[in-house]
């Protein structure tokens, strides 16, 4: 069997859930295994019978798992693990699910791959994984030796897809927990207090570095958010580290992974610990005054110049389509 | 209050890479090392705690004989003592055996707050602080962007897609931090040459086994074909359509 251990929000599965379930699918098919779910929440059960591809689905749930409850979670993936006796486990290698799986190889005394890109399996046994290195720059081959094997899958390796076929069987799985295992909790959820559409969500990014110049630079690029709409302002480790922008804007290996259709990039030289961030966008446009930069071996679309010309045109131009 | 802090010794390979001709290791040739960023964060934050509540703050690596300089860039800025666990072959120890060498080394050392990054930057196992907590049997929270100590607790936040979230837990505990904690300071130049002189508690540890064996690395395919659409802000008619084209207008 096959363990995928998912994760829910607002009662729903996470994107990063789907694709952890269709690439245990598709090793299931490999090591001629089925798959089982875990689900752990508050809620959950309403989530199982619509499931689809895999054979069993096993939730734990709880009122009091409203939020993450790290030591509570792990204890029941780790009972799961006990219980069946899976020799794959997978998890989405989010934050949330590598945080969850290490407490759980902890507990287990296993080794974890996380974020896992590829799969090799001979001869129907899973020999080997790929993993991201330096936040997705490099990729290491990896061997694991003990067992289960437990993984953890990267964020936007494969594609989720849909399956068919029949609803699967629910299972309820209960573990004693003690007080011990909510030592660790949330306490308080404080909202964002930032306006707009997030990062991660936007169709278009739109991302400033060192040619920028100052904070107020970007307020340009906050301007040509606006127009295009469906849009958010990243930027680079120099934006966020001489204070132009909060570091929640950063984007790269330290900051946050987008994936939109289209990333603008603005005086960015293309260094590949800010590409590992953007390199799931559709398409990367480019400007840049340099024609040597980095970022034009790694982009879609190419326009060389300065950006402060460039940006207030292109923004002129917006609007004057906008009038008519 | 004690504070420990863990960090590791990396290349610091500035925008791209080499590997090594058997593809097993980044290339460190006329490459300098440096602490990964988040742990750098680690180190700002332990300073501060021990400026703000008093007490004393160590530094630990795991690593060469050679990580000592970062262990010194640390004592630099503020941290007052320091731990090398040295081990030669480090770049092929797993995060299991990593955890367990520190785990030992700390339990009698009886620290109030362990601060770790919350992944390395080479090779991102993101577990080394989790299993060490585990290890001891304390609290741990991971990914933190905030921390504040009130007497024997400690409230952490976490940055999530849709805000923060705020934990409570008691000391001691583990964290492990993230760019963006704080802003790390640049060592003094006082700080640089009077921390030549604070000893260094060495340690030779040997590698248990192993659960994780690298068997190669290599570089991601890049696939994308570039089109230069102008020069200048002539270009944007050109920049417009592609935009209209994508859907993105
Ligand atoms: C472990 C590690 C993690 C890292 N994590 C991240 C991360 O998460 N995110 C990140 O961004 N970086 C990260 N970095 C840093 C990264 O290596 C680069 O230093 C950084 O991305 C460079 O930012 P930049 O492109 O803004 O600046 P630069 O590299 O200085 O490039 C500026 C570019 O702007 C162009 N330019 C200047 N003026 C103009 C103008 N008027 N018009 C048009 N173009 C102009 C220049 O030609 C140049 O190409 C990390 C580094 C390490 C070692």
């Amino acid at each position: 069997m096959i363990l995928a251990i998912l994760e829910t929000a607002k009662n729903a599965l996470s994107e990063a859930s789907l694709e952890t379930v269709t690439a245990a699918r598709d090793l299931a098919q490999k090591t001629n295994d089925s798959v089982a779910a875990l689900l752990i929440g508050k809620g959950v059960r309403a989530l199982a019978a619509s499931l689809r591809g895999v054979s069993a689905v096993l939730i734990a749930d709880d009122e009091r798992f409203e939020s993450y409850v790290p030591e509570a979670f792990a204890k029941i993936a780790a009972a799961a693990i006990t219980q069946k006796s899976p020799k794959i486990v997978l998890a989405p290698g989010t934050e949330t699910g590598n945080d969850l799986m290490a407490r759980v190889g902890a507990r287990l005394n296993l080794g974890l791959a996380t974020n896992c890109t590829e799969f090799f399996v001979e001869n129907g046994a899973l020999k080997r994984v790929t993993r991201s290195n330096w936040g997705g720059s490099l990729l290491e081959e990896v061997e694991i030796l003990s067992s289960p094997i437990v993984l953890t899958l990267a964020p936007h390796a494969i594609a989720a897809q849909s399956a068919n076929g029949a609803a699967p069987s629910v299972e309820t799985l209960s573990v004693a927990l003690s007080e011990k295992e909510f030592r660790v909790r949330v306490r308080e959820l404080i909202p964002s207090e930032k306006k707009g559409i997030s990062l991660t969500d936007a169709k278009v990014v739109i991302g400033g570095g060192r040619g920028m110049g100052s904070a107020e630079a970007f307020q340009m690029l906050e301007e040509l958010a606006a127009l295009i709409g469906n849009a958010a302002v990243g930027a680079t480790r120099v934006a966020t580290n001489n204070n132009w922008r909060p570091h929640s804007d950063q984007i790269g290996q330290t900051g946050a992974q987008i994936a939109p259709d289209l990333y603008i990039a603005c005086g960015i030289s293309g260094a590949i610990q800010h590409m590992v961030g953007c390199k799931n966008s559709k398409k990367i446009l480019a400007i840049n005054k340099d024609a040597e930069a980095p970022i034009f071996q790694r982009a879609d679309y190419g326009v060389i110049g300065d950006l402060h010309q460039i940006v207030p045109a292109l923004i002129a131009e917006l609007k004057r389509l906008k009038g008519a | 209050m004690k504070v420990l802090v863990c960090v590791k010794r990396v290349p610091d390979t500035g925008g791209g890479f080499k590997l090594t001709a058997d593809g097993m290791r980044v290339d460190t040739t006329n490459v300098g090392f440096a602490i990964s960023p988040h742990e750098e964060c680690a180190v700002e934050e332990a300073i501060r705690i021990i400026e703000k509540h008093g007490g004393s703050s160590t530094v630990l690596t795991l690593g060469p004989p050679a990580a000592q300089e970062q262990l010194r860039e640390a004592i630099a800025k503020g941290i007052t003592g320091a731990i090398l666990l040295e081990a030669e072959d480090y770049e092929s120890w797993d995060p299991a055996a990593t955890a367990q060498a520190i785990a030992e080394t700390v339990k009698p050392l009886g620290f109030d707050i362990l601060l770790f990054g919350n992944e390395s930057a080479d090779t991102c196992n993101y577990q080394v602080g989790l299993r060490v907590a585990h290890l001891l049997d304390l609290p741990c929270v991971t990914g933190i962007k905030a921390l504040e100590i009130q007497d024997n607790r400690a409230i952490a936040k976490r940055e999530v897609k849709e805000g923060w979230e705020v934990y409570e837990v008691a000391l001691p505990a583990v964290f492990t931090v993230k760019e963006g904690i704080n802003t790390p300071r640049h060592p003094s130049l006082r700080g640089i040459m009077s921390a030549k002189k604070v000893p260094i508690e060495q340690k030779r540890v040997t590698k248990p086994s192993t659960q994780l064996v690298r068997k190669a690395l290599k570089k991601p395919q890049e696939g994308r074909q570039l089109e230069i659409l102008g020069q200048g802000p002539e270009a944007v008619p050109k920049i417009v359509e592609k935009l209209r084209e994508l859907g993105a207008i």
